[in-house]
């Protein structure tokens, strides 16, 4: 591919002994917020967290709204510094952001003074790629995300679901061995989730990195990742199951929810993530 | 906003409030009542003394321009005004960046700031005055000390206000703190100054004006003040009309600047006036 061949030198920053360690481990976690004054008891987000995301492994992270799904993400960044507990990325404790993760966010994070094609080569562009070589392969990036006639648009021109390919695109040119996505097709339409849903796995085959997607959508997450796992209701919340999916890839999101072990796996998740989801539907609403 | 009328409709009726306007003023000023009505003598209800006529007014805008007298003084107060925006902009967005980046100087100099910019500016006039002479510089002054706030509150804005996700998104690409500066609160500051440029621009020339008007050898404040000076209510009125009209010119080059520097905004932002 040619938008990819300039990757080569990223990978080889990784030492060779280090493939068989996982691309991403947490070990008990926790991570609190502290109150605004100082009396006030820390929030507790998450707590003893143990999760590890293999190399070219797509786990999907499902749980009930406000569980803290999005905190491990962040914590698995380098955005947020666990209270208690580690990151290690690739076997090595992370100390800042992590530099081997893609983060494809849930809300707008798009620059809304460059144009799409700016947005795009701009991860090349800081990283000491000429402009013209960036412009290029931010061209090619755009093409196989089918944005090729849009570069020189602005994200305000553009609809959710482009702007979420546009996003895409903007993580991928950079070629993570991580990537993180939280909710990235939530604010999509049920259809437009679909032809993401395609598109990303697409993508996702040619490399296979290792993908943590966050979702509160069960049928998204099975028909998409290779491990489920559950999160209870927050605060405080743990990992309280964890499901393998057998289905065989290469996969098509919609035809992949016709199949009956689809239903199985569906059933079984559900029936444990249903009490959880029930609980943090109360919490939420007592709290407002 | 939607307008109810076309653009030709539009203009129509914006020129006929200006014809109805200076109407009035010609015939107010011009045509007698007759004895009897209003008083014993026939009087003007608008005295050409105190209101003078809108053809004298012309009249002397005219010669004005012809002959060149004006155009020196136009020069003047366009210099004061461009030299006020530029070193008053460039002040506020150097402290907006540094206050919005440093929390600390930030909260040393709040109260400051606040007082600084409660102050109401005329006073401060003399000031510069006396230390900076009756030439163009106490008046650049006084455009500055109304400028810097406009900038500098609207660049803390902006940097203090960039989405949190847009910037953790510029961290994860790898961007540096330098290349966060550059690409990520440099633009958002901007956007915030220019949605303020009309403004800025504005108090700049209203600065130069004030200043000249307050005590200067030359500039449209200056011309208004002299005929002021002798009762001569034309050249006000002349010098009132340049003003308007050199007003109206600058805001329409700001439109066009700030049309081509928020491109890249939604629709709805640019079409505000």
């Amino acid at each position: 591919m040619a938008g990819l061949d300039g990757t080569a030198s990223a990978r080889s920053e990784i030492p060779a002994s280090l493939p068989a360690a996982p691309a991403a481990q947490l070990e008990g976690v926790r991570i609190s917020f502290s109150g605004r004054q100082a009396k006030e008891t820390p929030f507790i987000a998450v707590d003893s967290v143990d999760l590890t995301v293999a190399d070219g492994e797509f786990l999907a992270i499902v749980g009930p709204t406000g569980c803290g799904k999005s905190t491990l993400l962040n914590a698995t960044a380098g955005l947020l510094i666990p209270s208690v507990g580690r990151v290690r990325v690739f076997g090595q404790p992370l100390a800042g952001l992590n530099r081997q993760a893609g983060y494809l966010f849930q809300a707008e994070a798009l620059f809304p003074w460059k144009t799409v094609e700016e947005n795009v080569a701009i991860g090349l562009e800081v990283a000491g790629v000429a402009t013209a070589e960036a412009r290029a392969r931010a061209m090619a990036w755009l093409k196989r995300v089918g944005l090729g006639a849009f570069g020189a648009r602005y994200p305000h021109m553009l609809s959710g679901g482009q702007r979420k390919r546009v996003g895409l695109a903007q993580v991928l040119i950079r070629d993570p061995k991580i990537l993180l996505m939280d909710e990235p097709f939530g604010p999509l339409d049920a259809q437009t989730r679909q032809i993401m849903g395609n598109l990303l796995l697409d993508l996702w085959s040619l490399d296979r990195k290792a993908v943590m997607f966050v979702t509160h959508d069960l049928d998204e997450a099975i028909a998409l990742a290779d491990r489920v796992v559950i999160m209870s209701a927050g605060p405080a919340s743990r990992i309280i199951g964890e499901w393998r999916v057998g289905l065989a890839r290469p996969r098509d999101i919609a035809e992949v929810r016709l199949l009956p072990e689809f239903h199985a796996l569906h059933r079984e998740i559900w029936s444990a993530l249903r009490e959880e989801v029930a609980k943090g539907y109360l919490q939420t609403e007592g709290a407002a | 906003m939607r307008f109810l009328f076309s653009r030709p409709a539009l203009l129509l009726f914006q020129v006929l409030v200006a014809v109805v306007l200076i109407g009035i003023w010609h015939f107010g000023s011009t045509v007698r009542i007759p004895a009897g009505y209003l008083s014993a003598k026939a009087v003007y209800p608008l005295d050409p003394f105190f209101f003078s006529t809108p053809i004298a007014v012309f009249e002397r805008t005219w010669r004005d321009f012809a002959t060149g007298v004006i155009w020196y003084h136009l020069g003047i107060t366009l210099l004061e005004t461009a030299l006020a925006f530029a070193i008053g902009a460039a002040g506020g967005v150097v402290v907006g960046f540094w206050f919005a980046r440093r929390q600390l100087v930030a909260a040393v100099f709040d109260p400051y700031v606040k007082m600084a910019n409660a102050l109401p500016r005329v006073v401060l006039a003399p000031i510069f005055a006396l230390w900076l002479g009756l030439g163009i510089w106490s008046k650049v002054a006084l455009g500055v000390s109304l400028v810097f706030f406009i900038v500098f509150f609207n660049v803390y804005q902006g940097v203090k206000e960039v989405s949190p996700t847009v910037l953790a998104n510029a961290r994860m690409l790898g961007m540096s703190e330098r290349q966060l500066l550059r690409h990520v609160y440099w633009p958002s500051a901007l956007t915030w100054m220019f949605s303020s440029l009309h403004t800025s621009v504005g108090f700049a020339l209203v600065g130069a004006v004030v200043g000249e008007y307050l005590g200067s050898a030359a500039g449209l404040g200056y011309r208004i003040h002299q005929a002021e000076g002798v009762f001569d209510v034309t050249g006000v009125f002349s010098g009132m009309l340049v003003l308007a009209v050199f007003v109206i010119l600058i805001d329409a080059g700001v439109t066009l600047i700030e049309n081509r520097l928020t491109v890249w905004r939604p629709s709805t932002s640019a079409n505000q006036r």
